[in-house]
């Protein structure tokens, strides 16, 4: 008993922390814009499918992969932002989401159209798939190496956030646009690299995914964003903390739920959702602003 | 003189509508019955959208709840069709006080974010109980009975011909309850709850329950043309209630006009229309699909109808001047 929960702890961090590295670029992105980005699960995807391209044609190195494809999808992610995003932060939230949404269907189509619509399966990992005896079972490394990084990407952005020179821009553009405006700061461009950040982050998430879900299909976006979606509002809209704890949450519950109840782990992401958004809409870590 | 010109525009309408029941061949018949379920539940929808200004993404829920009701209805008690129809709006409206009960208490995110969790609770549900709900099958062998009034007169509704005729009904007297709403002090009351909700408030309109009053109205209706789909295919599927289901109606109101009354009605004639020929020329209908919506978004923010009463509306004051 104590060793399969132990088990199930560890699969829910590791599930955890792919959502957190997702709920991360999408809580920057609205903390900061104001959007909340449908699309932030395609970029996940096209991490995902990049990475693999990479893998694929320039030799198996995963970590040339993992640097590699985020940037491309780091372009596209400038595309979005500069020429259609950037004109709708006025708007109302329909026009933001569904503008998002239109990027989603486009992604997953052009998605299929490149890499073909049945799902792939990327290279056997060899250097990566070793595991390691837990607790009398084997659990992967890789996985491990997962729950690794998690905190340090929730380090280094709370370093970024609170200590940087840079950081302190993006916290005072955030609170006040204009008057960060007014006094020199450069807000589109602020805007911009903050989308960035946020994308690539994702990217990265999708590029890390690669090993790890062993299939890649079109509709991996649309999964993890509405997961993302979970622990961005369960933590408070905007509060990277919140999606910390969040995505911790929801991926050891989510684990639990797979494991005992096979019948509910949806019903229970969701059931946790509705409970705190009534209980706390500003969601657990929210509310200063 | 001012008020003939609609009325007759409405009447051709409903005479080309009848037409194309009587004179056009099956595949049109199909569109055009697909043309007015989108219609029954985009212009319920568009009550809470357009008009009151809540985004909900989990009207697939109410949308389900009308075609399994109707389902349950007709497979275990009776296939009469219009006693399930109603089953399946009351099944709708229900769900949706339970749910709107729960929701109306918040707006913006917020409410998009609860309704989103509720409607995806209730696909999960539909999805894991297998037993009771068929999964990932749905429902299926949902007959078409003949509508009996009483044992006195039957009609058949078996052929989509004679089918289509009894969702014609259904979608007149939708738009026309549809209108009349939004003409009346409650509709008038909901667009004052939009533009300021604590003016409204301070006005002595009770904010949450006129909220609460039109998140059922819309969800009854999207119980109405779920109930009718499953009648139409002969099944109900989880897929219904799952929220990229419930994203439809928010796309044909936006891409018609969300502030008017005939925009989720035009909406839906280009989305089926688009969609049609598109899928005619290449299999990436949801390429272009984000690409007319892009456009729409970034540059005719009114849609179809946004664009027709700007053109109409130039040449009016041309003719004043």
């Amino acid at each position: 008993m104590l060793q399969s929960v132990a088990h199930v702890i560890l699969a829910g961090l590791s599930t955890g922390m792919f959502i957190w590295l997702v709920a991360s670029g999408l809580t920057l992105i609205f903390g900061v814009l104001g959007v909340l980005n449908f699309a932030h699960g395609s970029f996940y995807m096209l991490g995902a499918y990049f990475c693999f391209t990479v893998l694929k044609y320039l030799g198996a190195n995963f970590w040339l992969g993992l640097l590699l494809g985020p940037i491309c999808v780091c372009i596209i992610g400038f595309l979005v932002e500069r020429f259609f995003l950037r004109y709708v932060y006025h708007l109302a939230l329909p026009y933001q989401l569904l503008l998002t949404f239109a990027f989603v269907l486009i992604f997953d189509n052009l998605v299929k159209m490149v890499w073909g619509a049945g799902s792939l399966t990327p290279p056997d990992l060899r250097s990566l798939s070793g595991s390691l005896e837990i607790i009398g079972r084997k659990f992967p490394i890789y996985n491990l190496f997962i729950i690794g990084v998690g905190p340090l990407v929730a380090l280094g952005l709370w370093l970024m956030i609170e200590k940087s020179w840079w950081g302190r821009i993006i916290r005072a553009a955030s609170s006040d646009r204009e008057m960060a405006a007014a006094i020199g700061v450069p807000v589109p461009a602020l805007f911009t690299s903050v989308f960035l950040f946020g994308t690539w982050l994702g990217a990265i998430g999708g590029g890390l995914a690669v090993p790890y879900v062993g299939l890649l299909t079109s509709g991996m976006g649309e999964t993890i964003i509405i997961e993302a979606f979970i622990v961005a509002v369960i933590g408070g809209l905007g509060s990277l903390k919140g999606a910390f704890v969040g995505a911790l949450i929801i991926g050891i519950l989510t684990a639990f739920g797979t494991r005992f109840f096979p019948a509910f782990d949806m019903f229970l992401t969701f059931i946790l959702m509705a409970i705190v958004l009534l209980w706390k809409p500003q969601g657990l870590f929210g509310g200063t602003k | 003189m001012k008020k003939t010109w609609p009325t007759l525009f409405i009447l051709l309408i409903i005479a080309v509508l009848i037409g194309i029941g009587l004179f056009s061949g099956r595949f049109m018949i199909y569109l055009t019955i697909r043309v007015m379920l989108l219609g029954i539940f985009a212009l319920g929808y568009n009550l809470l959208l357009g008009r009151t200004g809540l985004l909900s993404f989990g009207h697939g829920a109410f949308y389900a709840a009308g075609a399994y009701g109707l389902g349950f209805f007709s497979l275990h008690l009776s296939s009469h069709p219009l006693l399930g129809i109603v089953t399946g709006i009351a099944a709708a409206a229900l769900l949706a006080l339970i749910i709107g009960f729960f929701c109306v208490r918040h707006t913006e995110i917020y409410f998009a974010m609860l309704t989103l969790a509720f409607g995806m609770m209730v696909f999960s549900l539909i999805w894991n109980l297998r037993d009771f709900t068929g999964g990932d099958d749905g429902l299926v062998g949902i007959m078409r009975e003949a509508v009996s009034f009483f044992g006195l007169i039957k009609i058949p509704i078996k052929t989509d011909k004679q089918f289509y005729f009894l969702i014609l009904i259904f979608f007149l007297l939708s738009a026309w309850v549809v209108h009349r709403l939004q003409n009346s002090p409650f509709g008038l009351a909901l667009a004052g709850i939009r533009e300021n909700s604590n003016r409204s408030e301070f006005a002595g309109v009770s904010v949450k329950n006129y909220r609460l009053a039109v998140f059922v109205i819309s969800g009854a209706f999207a119980g109405l043309a779920g109930a009718l789909e499953t009648l139409l295919e002969s099944n109900a599927r989880p897929f219904m209630a799952h929220w990229s289901h419930s994203a439809e109606p928010i796309l044909v109101s936006l891409l018609g006009g969300l502030l008017s009354f005939t925009g989720p009605l035009v909406g839906s004639v280009f989305f089926i229309a688009m969609r049609e020929i598109i899928q005619r020329f290449t299999e990436n209908w949801m390429l272009w699909f984000g690409v007319v919506l892009l456009i729409v978004i970034m540059g005719f923010r009114g849609g179809v109808v946004g664009v027709l009463e700007g053109l109409l509306g130039r040449s009016r004051k041309e003719l004043k001047e």
